[in-house]
């Protein structure tokens, strides 16, 4: 024992000069270890309920995708086999892009994406020709638009995402949508495709007058003006309900795999800081130890 | 006897070029799908017929209908089954695409079968719409309780079926 103090007793005294600061600093830096990993904690135990919530939801979100898919297939299926949607891209005045977004954030980058694809057909524009407008479906849209396109964004409807999207809710959007008297026009959404996947597409919406140009259209029996404005409203309440569930799907399922992340980042936090939380706290008791006994030491 | 006859008519349609093949499908059978908002019925079934409500009068489609758009009216669309059977189903308003390639499509707000629904509630919702008519002021509530009103009538006359 006495043998191996003396040098100790060197080393103690070298770092003698300094200890009271580092002391000091090794203190607060114990407690601020443990606050931190506090609050990480709790910051895991948060995404890990809100990982849990978005699971419940997108399960819901998906049985209701499953029932939604045949409706946008009926309803695009007419667009194909009449050939209106070749129509659309002759007429470029007075342009419409729906985004099909939410108002909540922490679900990746699905809105980034819908706002990304937006932002590369607008930037496309040139100044002189019509400026296309944009409804914004969703807060987190708006947001993201606002900062370079905010004379382009024509409507913005709130309150989506906190519950699961119903027809009824796409026939206000459509109300609002046909009141703005597009020519042509696309819906921006995220494709849902698995849990882990998703894909940023548009579909084609089209205003009475293209439905009436599209090139198969004699084939088709008794058409009027009335039917034709009617049938043309019911498809774009049918179309938003059916890119909306889509929509909804991408985004729970996308948030329960970045909320599934931020838990295991959490974890890793977790364990990296109390692994130095103890090593501080080791440090912190071997140091008292040697003070100890290096005092004891001296007074013999 | 029967699968001779079966296996013979597989080897016709075998030999046959597959445009043959493809064009004997358009020519009796229909590509049916039936979806509303809350339901799918149909989807890219193959049905003997459908009746369906419109504005233009009510009428049935058969394979190789002509192909036309119309918009439903509230009523009863039945579904004749290719095993015979038939099935009727209530819906509020939609749209109805027959298409060239003898694909229809029937797109419902809402649907449900008419066994589901009770008529007692059916009257009170008609009680309560034409209430709503007589009391609605302006143009846009006076419209919006007629269409209420027409929505339960067909709803009732459903119902008593």
């Amino acid at each position: 024992m006495m043998m191996i103090s003396k040098p100790t007793t060197m080393v103690v005294c070298l770092k003698g000069a300094a200890t009271g600061q580092q002391q000091n600093r090794n203190m607060a830096t114990l407690k601020q270890i443990s606050m931190r990993l506090k609050s990480v904690t709790n910051i895991q135990k948060i995404t890990q309920s809100m990982k849990m919530v978005s699971a419940a939801k997108y399960a819901r979100a998906e049985r209701e995708l499953r029932q939604a898919r045949p409706y946008g297939e009926g309803v695009r299926a007419f667009f194909e086999k009449s050939g209106a949607t070749e129509a659309v891209e002759t007429g470029d005045d007075n342009k419409l892009i729906v985004a099909i977004t939410s108002d909540r954030g922490l679900c990746g980058a699905v809105h980034t994406n819908v706002a990304k694809t937006i932002r590369n057909e607008l930037s496309n524009e040139s100044v002189e020709s019509p400026q296309s407008k944009v409804f914004c479906v969703g807060d987190k849209s708006r947001a993201l638009l606002q900062r370079l396109y905010a004379q382009n964004i024509a409507v913005v409807a709130n309150e989506v995402g906190r519950k699961p999207p119903t027809f009824l809710d796409a026939s206000k959007v459509a109300n609002e949508l046909v009141q703005l008297n597009f020519n042509s026009g696309k819906i921006v959404f995220n494709r849902f495709k698995t849990v882990v996947s998703y894909q940023t597409e548009e579909v084609p919406l089209l205003s009475a007058k293209t439905m009436l140009a599209a090139p198969k259209l004699q084939l088709y029996d008794s058409i009027d003006q009335g039917v034709m404005e009617s049938y043309q409203e019911f498809t774009v309440a049918a179309l938003l309900y059916y890119t909306m569930k889509e929509s909804a799907c991408s985004e729970q399922s996308s948030r329960m795999t970045a909320m599934d992340n931020a838990s295991k980042n959490a974890a890793e936090m977790i364990g990296k800081l109390t692994l130095t939380f103890n090593r501080t706290r080791q440090a912190v008791i071997t140091r008292e130890l040697i003070e100890i006994i290096s005092g004891a030491a001296a007074l013999e | 006897m029967a699968s001779f006859l079966r296996s013979t008519k597989l080897v016709a349609k075998l030999t046959q070029g597959p445009t043959k093949c493809f064009s004997r499908n358009y020519a009796d059978q229909m590509n049916f799908t039936f979806a509303a908002a809350n339901q799918i019925f149909y989807a890219n079934k193959n049905i003997k017929q459908v009746d369906v409500p419109s504005f233009s009068g009510s009428f049935g489609i058969l394979p190789n209908h002509v192909p036309t758009l119309a918009v439903l009216r509230p009523g009863v669309v039945t579904v004749y089954e290719d095993e015979g059977t038939s099935k009727k189903i209530f819906v509020s308003s939609g749209t109805i695409t027959v298409n060239e390639d003898s694909s229809v499509q029937v797109l419902a707000e809402e649907a449900h079968p008419i066994e589901d629904i009770d008529g007692s509630a059916a009257r009170q919702v008609l009680q309560e719409a034409q209430s709503q008519l007589s009391t609605a002021s302006g143009d846009v509530a006076k419209a919006e309780a007629a269409i209420a009103v027409e929505v339960a009538e067909a709803l009732v006359l459903a119902a008593g079926n």
